[in-house]
């Protein structure tokens, strides 16, 4: 790995304007200032705006892989159109080395109209390769998207996939020393993801990447830095472990609002409750649960199931009571229940809970309580998989031999 | 290891004009840099602009062929009262809708293209100087074309080609440089507010009627005022008399407008450079 710094950014700032015609207003003013060479100004915030991105500084060297992640709207992107030199900073100064190659925009210069093959020219010459050296690449381009009976139709006659596919191929045969990726592979599917990841792996060891992403299994993955951004402040660099921690803690202090979070019961229950022991849990210790069921009759039979959902809002364990074999038919009034779900040896981070109460035919749901609790399990970060098997490993001897 | 040491950027809230040295120099690097794109983009637009049309290249002609048969029944059923341009009327106002119809592109060229490219702007770093390139380059094309027109009508009146022929396509140059200046001058504040663009529409057609396009020169009123400070006229009645009469009897406006042109053409590029990175952080905010 060599040492050679490709990117430096030194205290760099940008402000934005939330309103629109401010905004176009603020933009007269700043190019007649540059204009005039006036200088100063450019500290304070006008009316209306905030600092996009505030006061980050990092430094990439070839051979790294920096994620770059936040919430939305953390200044991610703003901070990597400067990079590419689209914007310029308010405060603070970039410094690149070498030829830059950017995904923000996949398949920008494509003109519906206009075959793939014909596109391929203009993107890759927009991106900066000559005629001869996209002449050399077209078929490779044309085979890494997989388009080969395409090629000579409009654009506009391709699938979005076939787009993004074709996008990312001429973006990457550019070769650069710097390669700047913007969650432009939350498109496609799987497959042509992980081709991708290989291919961005193929080229890592000779660039400096700088990767967002809202994926954390992604990250841990790719990336052997991160910096972690909130409001346009960076706020943790180092290591991918605890940037993805770092990360997690920013989620749960903020509120995140786009969660559907609701409950609902069903005659005969009229009333619930469910508490945890504990909110926060550390790695390996014992969730415990309680829940109270206020029934108007007997109900002879039900099924109680808790579902966790990690942050990417799959559900990743189930606990069911039909399936260990508990009892949990209903009285009149009010009904206990403890439930012991036992060590978390799982990746730590936040998971929200659903309980569900089905009748005795397992069809209504007499409770259901979608995402309302959540519990943190803390400890030390790992970014890899959900569970940990804590098994033995043992030495066979052969005899035999 | 021998490797070549690799370029370095900077970025930073630093204006441009501070080091006019460096500005010069990335100037020419991105002009000489963006030719193969501004090719291709060029080779892009048109091939797109008439793939999707049945009638195709005529399209370039029809304007000025509809603009010339409008004006000459006018004239001849004398509802307008024109004084006699000392030539054929309908080679008269041919040639001069042709070359305002290409004095109007090229104003319109520079804020249509980035206009158009406003996504490609905001996410690629690409020489800015390939749009303002390729829409010249479509300009010259859209030009050589209704040339076709020309050639038709001239063969019709048996006019012969004058020795200043060569002159009149210096001065073709000297008309698109005048409309790309001011099109590009006004490209900034056109691409942040749409005003503009409607504004040019607008004023373009009252324009059309103060330059002699489809009548001579006038000699006295007001509109005669006008029309001898109006920078397009010099430039156009030269190049219609150089290729029809064989010399021009506006010599010295052609020259002044020429220079005046370039030096503010070169401006505007400067401003056009400069402001291009405030513009994409406001259009895509």
């Amino acid at each position: 790995m060599s040492d050679e710094v490709l990117i430096k950014v030194d205290n760099v700032s940008k402000k934005f304007c939330r309103t629109l015609k401010r905004s176009l207003w603020y933009g007269i003013q700043d190019v007649t200032s540059e204009i005039l060479c006036r200088q100063g100004g450019q500290d304070e915030l006008r009316p209306g705006e905030f600092w996009a991105t505030n006061d980050v500084s990092f430094e990439l060297r070839r051979g790294e892989c920096l994620g770059l992640i936040g919430r939305n709207g953390a200044g991610k992107t703003t901070l990597l159109r400067m990079l590419n030199g689209l914007i310029k900073p308010d405060k603070g100064q970039i410094e690149m080395c070498g030829r830059v190659g950017s995904l923000i925009a996949l398949g920008a210069g494509f003109n519906p109209v206009l075959t793939g093959r014909e596109n391929i020219y203009v993107n890759g010459s927009v991106l900066g390769l000559r005629k001869r050296e996209i002449d050399s690449k077209l078929e490779e381009i044309i085979d890494f998207a997989e388009i080969e009976e395409f090629v000579d139709s409009p654009v506009q006659t391709y699938s979005s996939g076939m787009q993004v596919r074709l996008g990312f191929a001429v973006a990457t045969a550019l070769e650069p020393d710097v390669l700047l990726l913007d969650e432009v592979l939350a498109v496609g599917d799987a497959a042509f993801r992980n081709k991708c990841y290989n291919r961005i792996g193929e080229r890592r060891k000779k660039t400096g990447v700088i990767l967002v992403s809202h994926n954390m299994d992604q990250v841990g993955q790719f990336c052997n830095r991160v910096v972690v951004l909130s409001r346009g402040k960076s706020i943790f660099d180092g290591d991918s472990v605890g940037g993805i921690g770092a990360y997690g803690n920013l989620s749960t202090c903020d509120d995140d609002s786009d969660v559907q979070v609701f409950e609902n019961i069903k005659f005969p229950i009229f009333n619930v409750k469910i508490k945890l022991a504990e909110s926060r849990v550390m790695y390996g210790e014992e969730v415990k649960f309680r829940i109270d069921i206020y029934s108007e009759q007997v109900v002879s039979k039900t099924t109680l199931k808790i579902v966790f959902y990690d942050q990417q809002h799959h559900p990743c364990m189930e606990w069911n009571s039909a399936k260990v074999g508990c009892e949990t038919s209903l009285k009149k009034g009010k009904n206990t229940f403890q439930i012991d779900l036992g060590p978390m040896i799982v990746k730590t981070g936040k998971y929200r809970l659903s309980v569900v109460l089905n009748d005795e035919f397992d069809i209504a749901m007499l409770v259901w309580s979608y995402k309302k609790h959540e519990i943190f399990i803390d400890g030390i970060t790992n970014s890899g998989p959900t569970m940990v098997l804590n098994s033995n490993l043992k030495r066979c001897t052969d005899k035999n031999t | 290891m021998g490797q070549p040491t690799l370029k370095k950027t900077f970025y930073s809230p630093e204006s441009q004009l501070r080091q006019p040295s460096i500005l010069i120099r990335e100037m020419l690097s991105d002009l000489f840099a963006s030719r193969g794109l501004a090719w291709r983009l060029f080779v892009r637009n048109i091939s797109a602009q008439y793939r999707q049309s049945i009638l195709g290249y005529l399209w370039a002609f029809l304007p000025p062929l509809f603009s010339m048969a409008i004006w000459v029944l006018l004239n001849s059923q004398k509802i307008i009262n024109i004084d006699d341009p000392g030539m054929p009327y309908p080679l008269f106002v041919l040639t001069g809708t042709v070359l305002w119809q290409t004095f109007v592109d090229a104003i319109n060229s520079p804020l249509k293209l980035v206009t158009e490219s406003k996504e490609m702007l905001a996410k690629i770093n690409f020489p800015r100087e390939a749009l303002i390139l390729a829409g010249l380059l479509e300009v010259i094309f859209n030009f050589f074309i209704r040339i076709l027109l020309l050639v038709a009508i001239f063969v019709w009146y048996r006019t012969p080609v004058t020795g200043t022929a060569g002159l009149a396509f210096l001065g073709v140059l000297v008309l698109i440089v005048l409309g790309l200046m001011i099109g590009i001058l006004l490209t900034p504040l056109g691409v942040l507010y749409n005003d503009v663009g409607r504004t040019i529409a607008i004023f373009t057609q009252f324009w059309f009627f103060l330059t002699p396009v489809i009548y001579p020169m006038p000699k006295e009123g007001i509109v005669a005022l006008i029309v001898q400070y109006n920078p397009v006229t010099p430039v156009l009645v030269s190049v219609r008399e150089w290729l029809i009469l064989g010399s021009s009897s506006q010599l010295m406006g052609f020259c002044v407008v020429s220079f005046v042109s370039v030096g503010f053409l070169l401006l505007g590029w400067v401003l056009y450079r400069i402001a291009m990175p405030h513009l994409i952080a406001r259009i895509s905010a």
